[in-house]
């Protein structure tokens, strides 16, 4: 494999080499990144723009995770298809281990990509039914150029055994539909970490799964994660699992970050009315909750295209301050260190 | 069962599937009972027989049903006992009806979503399509979706107004019971809770009694008045909501409740080691025996169901 930084201009000093020893290094770095998508009217005609992703900054090290969460169609699935460089970014940087990575083509994109490991949401939807357990595992070796039978055979092997998939051989012969979603979500993760990659991107793995195997997937990706100095992305709507797989948490909400910090503030000191809402909204199992009725803010989460004036969050807060929240948008307070909030309540 | 004053009693309910590969028992042998205006929740891992449970309450079979036996009570009536014709009239629909899995997609695209609301009204009633549009517009008040969305298509609506639109289809009829089955796993936090606050409401106006099919436990709370647990086809344990939440009888009970991560609180989640048995030849004794961590030398013959007051379970822990 080539290090990423040697194709692409090579302005980062870090070498392959030292590339695991250098724990708490920064791995990807976002600044100020936007994805806009251009709408068009009978095909030709401009007709605005969808603000996928409206300004989002952030900073990603080895062995960390960051959790993105919010409701669907904020921006998250965007957010992560542009790390993917699925999508190009309409404005703003991103950087892969100190080298800007917007603008690559042909083989660096390949190369990028092989650092990059995808973990996709239905594990079965993500398989191609018609090949079996040591093909899937084994396209990704192939497009990257390992020629060698045995070699591809061997590695299949130890990443089937790494998501405590064996005996290995065994489940190479089967095809996605004979295993259980556990297991299949298990292939998945093994064919996202078989080129070794440094940055692991979940896009809500545990949401098709069972409430008995999720904590288990869990942690066999801390697991994963720990061993190989990972730098992990958590995207999910579920708060009541990232208490025990991230270290920061982001809330997203319209395309922006509404609030970040590490799990602790997040918790126990949120700050912003919508962090507040989706922690009410989250149940843990208490026959008491058949009493009560819960808060829930009302309305829908705006359009992407005409986003509201000033806080994105405004028609629906319950604190809504009057001729401020509606007109000018909320810059990000810092509460505390490393906590930073976009509300006005915080002035 | 009018002395005991249950709504739904269901007894000794089987459902079986011919396959090629044998015969599934995917409901074998379930037994439960539910109070008006009370909610039960059926939760248990994929491939437990939830669906298929509901399913056979409702009579809405496949073609390759093997055995299909069994007493189901409604209000009284041995439904078992009536011709399809009869069941169709009298019970689906009026008396009974089913939100089914990913409802909010299930909504006929090429249909005004007013327009299916009221024709339940108009097949099960015979009333006159202005009465049952009536009938549609006041369900729609009642399940919190704009009236003017009457005549707008699925298509049109946000994943959370179909999914209201969905329940206000299943309560047109005033049915005394509603099955849900997974009526929110496809939604957003808030949309859910939404979704959970509506069906308390209506469970308190309308004195409506719901079974909720979920393998979301912690979901799952939030309408509970009791809790039944389904494990490989049948069910290990009845209880109620403030006794189960609490301390769950049957060790598949503890292992599911210990696995669900929490919000609150300073608990690790565990999981359960090993897979549910396959239905094609479930294993003799008790079911869970290969998994639980307190089997012991009687697990190798079937296990009793043992009633502790009005809760049950079917676990050799408890004779």
């Amino acid at each position: 494999m080539t290090p990423i930084n040697k194709i692409t201009q090579g302005n980062a000093p870090h070498k392959q080499a030292d590339r695991k020893s250098t724990a708490g290094d920064q791995l990807l770095k976002i600044n100020d990144l936007h994805v806009w998508f251009e709408m068009r009217k009978w095909g030709f005609r401009h007709a605005g723009f969808v603000r996928a992703v409206d300004g989002v900054t952030f900073n990603l090290r080895n062995n960390e995770t960051i959790a993105i969460v919010g409701e669907s169609g904020c921006g998250k699935t965007s957010l992560m298809r542009t790390i993917l460089l699925l999508n190009r970014p309409t404005k703003g940087e991103v950087s892969f281990e100190g080298a800007a990575i917007n603008n690559l083509k042909a083989n660096d994109l390949k190369n990028y990509r092989s650092h990059v490991g995808y973990v996709q949401q239905d594990p079965y939807g993500a398989m191609p039914p018609f090949m079996n357990i040591q093909n899937i595992l084994e396209e990704p070796l192939k497009i990257n150029g390992v020629k060698d039978a045995t070699e591809r055979f061997n590695r299949v092997k130890k990443a089937l055994e790494e998501v405590k998939m064996s005996p290995a051989e065994e489940f190479m012969a089967k095809f996605p539909h004979q295993l259980s979603g556990g297991q299949q979500q298990r292939v998945v993760i093994a064919r996202a970490m078989i080129m070794e990659p440094q940055l692991l991107i979940a896009d809500e793995p545990v949401s098709m799964l069972d409430a008995s195997v999720r904590v288990e997937i869990l942690k066999l990706l801390r697991g994963l994660q720990n061993k190989h100095n990972l730098g992990v992305i958590y995207i999910t709507h579920d708060l009541s699992t990232v208490r025990y797989f991230s270290e920061q948490i982001f809330v997203m909400y319209a395309g922006q970050v509404v609030e970040r910090g590490n799990v602790k503030q997040m918790l126990q000191n949120t700050k912003h009315p919508y962090t507040f809402a989706l922690l009410e909204a989250t149940s843990d199992p208490d026959a008491n909750n058949a009493i009560i009725q819960k808060e829930v803010p009302p309305g829908e989460p705006p359009s992407l295209v005409n986003p509201p004036a000033g806080c994105r969050f405004h028609p629906r807060c319950p604190h809504v301050i009057q001729s401020l929240c509606e007109v000018e948008e909320p810059p990000e307070f810092e509460p505390e260190a490393g906590h930073r909030v976009k509300c006005w309540l915080l002035k | 069962m009018a002395e005991n004053n249950y709504l739904l009693d269901i007894q000794d309910l089987k459902l079986h599937f011919r396959t090629t590969k044998g015969t599934v028992q995917a409901v074998d042998g379930v037994n439960f009972q539910l109070k008006p205006n009370q909610a039960v929740v059926v939760v248990g891992e994929s491939g437990c027989g939830k669906t298929s449970l509901a399913k056979a309450v409702l009579r809405l079979l496949p073609r390759n049903v093997e055995q299909y036996s069994g007493k189901v009570y409604l209000d009284d009536i041995e439904t078992m006992a009536l011709e399809d014709e009869d069941y169709r009239k009298r019970i689906r629909w009026v008396k009974m009806s089913l939100v089914p899995q990913a409802a909010m997609n299930s909504l006929n695209p090429v249909l005004r979503v007013g327009d299916q609301v009221a024709e339940p009204m108009m097949v099960h009633y015979g009333v006159k399509k202005e009465e049952a549009m009536q009938q549609a517009i006041k369900m729609f008040q009642h399940v919190g979706v704009p009236v003017d969305f009457i005549n707008r298509y699925a298509f049109e609506l946000s994943g959370g107004m179909r999914q209201r639109v969905a329940l206000a289809m299943s309560l047109v009829t005033a049915p005394a019971l509603v099955m849900l089955d997974e009526p929110t796993s496809a939604l957003d936090v808030l949309t859910q809770a939404n979704i959970f606050n509506l069906l308390k409401r209506i469970k308190s106006e309308m004195a409506t009694s719901f079974v909720l099919i979920t393998h979301d436990i912690a979901t799952s709370s939030e309408l509970a008045d009791r809790v039944a647990v389904m494990y490989a086809g049948q069910i290990v344990e009845v209880s109620d909501a403030f006794h189960f939440f609490k301390e769950p009888r049957h060790p598949y009970s503890a292992k599911l409740m210990a696995s669900v991560p929490k919000l609150r609180g300073t608990a690790e989640p565990d999981f359960i080691t090993g897979q549910p048995p396959s239905l094609i030849n479930p294993p003799t004794g008790c079911r869970f025996a290969a998994r639980c961590p307190r089997r012991f030398a009687k697990c190798a013959d079937e296990p009793p169901t043992v009633i502790i007051g009005e809760d049950l379970v079917k676990c050799w822990l408890y004779v």
